[in-house]
């Protein structure tokens, strides 16, 4: 039973990350009707600049190492203004192109932030540091990191719950990406929104990989794995809805960590996110929560 | 100086033109109505006003060139557009929708007592504040958009077929409203409009627009009075 009781818990830890970059997924989904191929891999460069800066610092500008919570508070703050730029300079020119014309812009997204990676810090694995400190786990139940990362995402999500329901500029967001041109009647920058929107949703990406990397360790595929999780999680919860994706990525969290420890094996964990994708698609495209579309023919 | 002045407006959508030199002007605090049949080019010519559909041709309003701007700096300038479909944000509650028609205005204080005006105008919105506005009725959807419209105090609106599948009653309802909001307010409005006997009632102006050109302009009573109009859109 406490072993059970473990894989629930430690599920729910990394459902949590599961939920955030799923989050970022619908997000960028809910602009632009697609799905962030290279959100992953955002996420990833941004650990790697977490990782620089925790262990280098950025000796031309003659800044030492930081602190753990600096560096991730520079991390986010880079992945957000990263994740604007993308939108600005990469995504913005194709805005009005086919969708296959996208995706693959997305794809080479994913394929040049890899590449960039490990040229630039090599494709060997590196540890990463976890903040948080052992007085915090539950024993024999929990680890400090899988009771930290819990945390983290839950600060996350109710933050950005609240951004989106109280704030002006969180209205304007979610009106933009509904409806683009009674949002511009209405004297909305739309394509600043959808810059904001993807600087928003890379830095959740980013949060989501400083406290994964910990668990999975530090290489530029690390995150592969883990996308593959948060799209099972977005197809489960409804890929339109953010408290869907949300719910999905602790589902898919606590499913893949108890089927694995107790049914089909470690080796075969992955699967059972690609098995969700394609029960999902099969048997309920608009997931638990999804909004079923209609279309008049 | 005309308030709101256009000057031979064309327009098209890919190949096909559909504004062919449109010329119209009107005055500050009046109604003017744009009338003609489906396909004249009513909509498009809002839209040109808006920055919504390449244009060219000369609008000025206030005497601040208008053509090339983007419409979200259209509407800071203060002119408001209730659009053609309503434009509903069905995903959003009726008083979000509201609050985004005030979006571009810093005056808080202010913005709360305009919501309060515009649910003392159409208490059913006040009713239905916290329900999603997709599942609103057509008839209070419209009333929506003129509301979403008014949160930003225009000084000018645009209204697109207003009255279009509203029962009878509402539409006068509506009409009555809108010309209170002229009177009371100030505030200036062209109205697309196919229902004709409607428009020429509320309006003090009138433009006759066929096939992308103004072939007629007179006042509201001229308007009413030519025998082709008469025939043609009043059916009588």
């Amino acid at each position: 039973m406490d072993a059970f009781i473990h894989q629930v818990l430690a599920g729910l830890a990394t459902g949590g990350i599961y939920a955030s970059l799923a989050l970022a997924l619908v997000m960028i989904y809910q602009a632009t009707h697609l799905v962030n191929f290279a959100q992953g891999e955002m996420a990833m460069f941004a650990t790697y600049i977490a990782w620089a800066l925790i262990n280098i610092g950025i000796p031309q500008l003659g800044i030492p190492p930081l602190p753990y919570w600096q560096a991730f508070f520079v991390t986010v703050v880079s992945a957000f203004v990263l994740g604007v730029l993308i939108e600005r300079v990469v995504i913005r020119p194709v805005e009005n192109a086919p969708v296959l014309a996208v995706v693959v812009v997305f794809i080479a997204l994913l394929v040049i932030l890899n590449s960039v990676t490990g040229w630039m810090f090599t494709y060997t694995i590196k540890t990463f540091p976890s903040p948080f400190p052992s007085e915090i786990g539950f024993g024999r139940f929990m680890s400090p990191h899988e009771v930290g990362a819990i945390g983290v995402t839950m600060v996350v999500l109710v933050l950005l719950y609240l951004f989106f329901r109280f704030t002006p500029l969180g209205l304007a967001m979610r009106a933009a990406a509904q409806n683009p041109e009674s949002s511009r009647l209405v004297g909305i920058r739309v394509g600043w929104m959808l810059a904001l929107g993807w600087g928003l949703a890379a830095a959740i990406g980013g949060i989501a990989g400083m406290m994964v990397a910990p668990i999975v360790y530090l290489d530029p595929n690390m995150m592969g794995g883990v996308l593959l999780y948060a799209f099972a999680a977005a197809l489960v919860g409804g890929i339109d809805s953010p408290g869907g994706a949300v719910f999905g990525g602790f589902l898919v969290g606590v499913l893949e960590n108890v089927l694995g420890a107790f049914v089909i094996g470690n080796e075969l964990k992955l699967a059972v996110a690609l098995v969700l994708i394609i029960g999902v698609l099969t048997v309920r495209p608009s997931g638990i929560f999804g909004k079923v579309h209609v279309t008049r023919v | 100086m005309a308030f709101l002045e256009a000057k031979s407006l064309h327009a098209s959508y890919g190949q096909t033109r559909v504004l062919h030199g449109i010329s119209f002007a009107m005055e500050e605090g009046t109604i003017t109505a744009l009338l003609g049949a489906n396909g004249a080019g009513k909509t498009t010519t809002l839209r040109a006003l808006c920055g919504m559909v390449k244009t060219e041709g000369e609008i000025r309003f206030g005497g601040e060139r208008l053509d090339g701007r983007a419409t979200e700096d259209i509407v800071r300038r203060g002119i408001a557009h209730v659009p053609d479909g309503r434009g509903t944000f069905v995903n959003l509650t009726t008083e979000e929708n509201l609050r985004l028609g005030a979006y571009t205005r810093k005056d808080r204080a202010a913005v709360e007592a305009d919501l309060q005006r515009i649910y003392g105008y159409f208490p059913r919105l006040k009713e239905r504040r916290t329900q999603q506005a997709g599942t609103l009725s057509g008839g209070e959807q419209q009333m929506l958009a003129v509301s979403r419209a008014l949160m930003l105090r225009p000084k000018l609106m645009l209204l697109d077929e207003p009255s279009f599948g509203l029962a009878p009653l509402i539409v006068r309802e509506l009409f009555s409203i809108l010309r209170t909001v002229n009177e009371r307010e100030h505030v200036s409005m062209l109205v697309v409009e196919q229902n004709a006997a409607m428009a020429l009632d509320l309006s003090d102006h009138a433009y006759l627009i066929e096939t992308g050109r103004v072939v007629l302009s007179g006042t509201a009573d001229d308007i009413k009075k030519n025998d082709a109009v008469r025939r043609s859109y009043l059916g009588y």
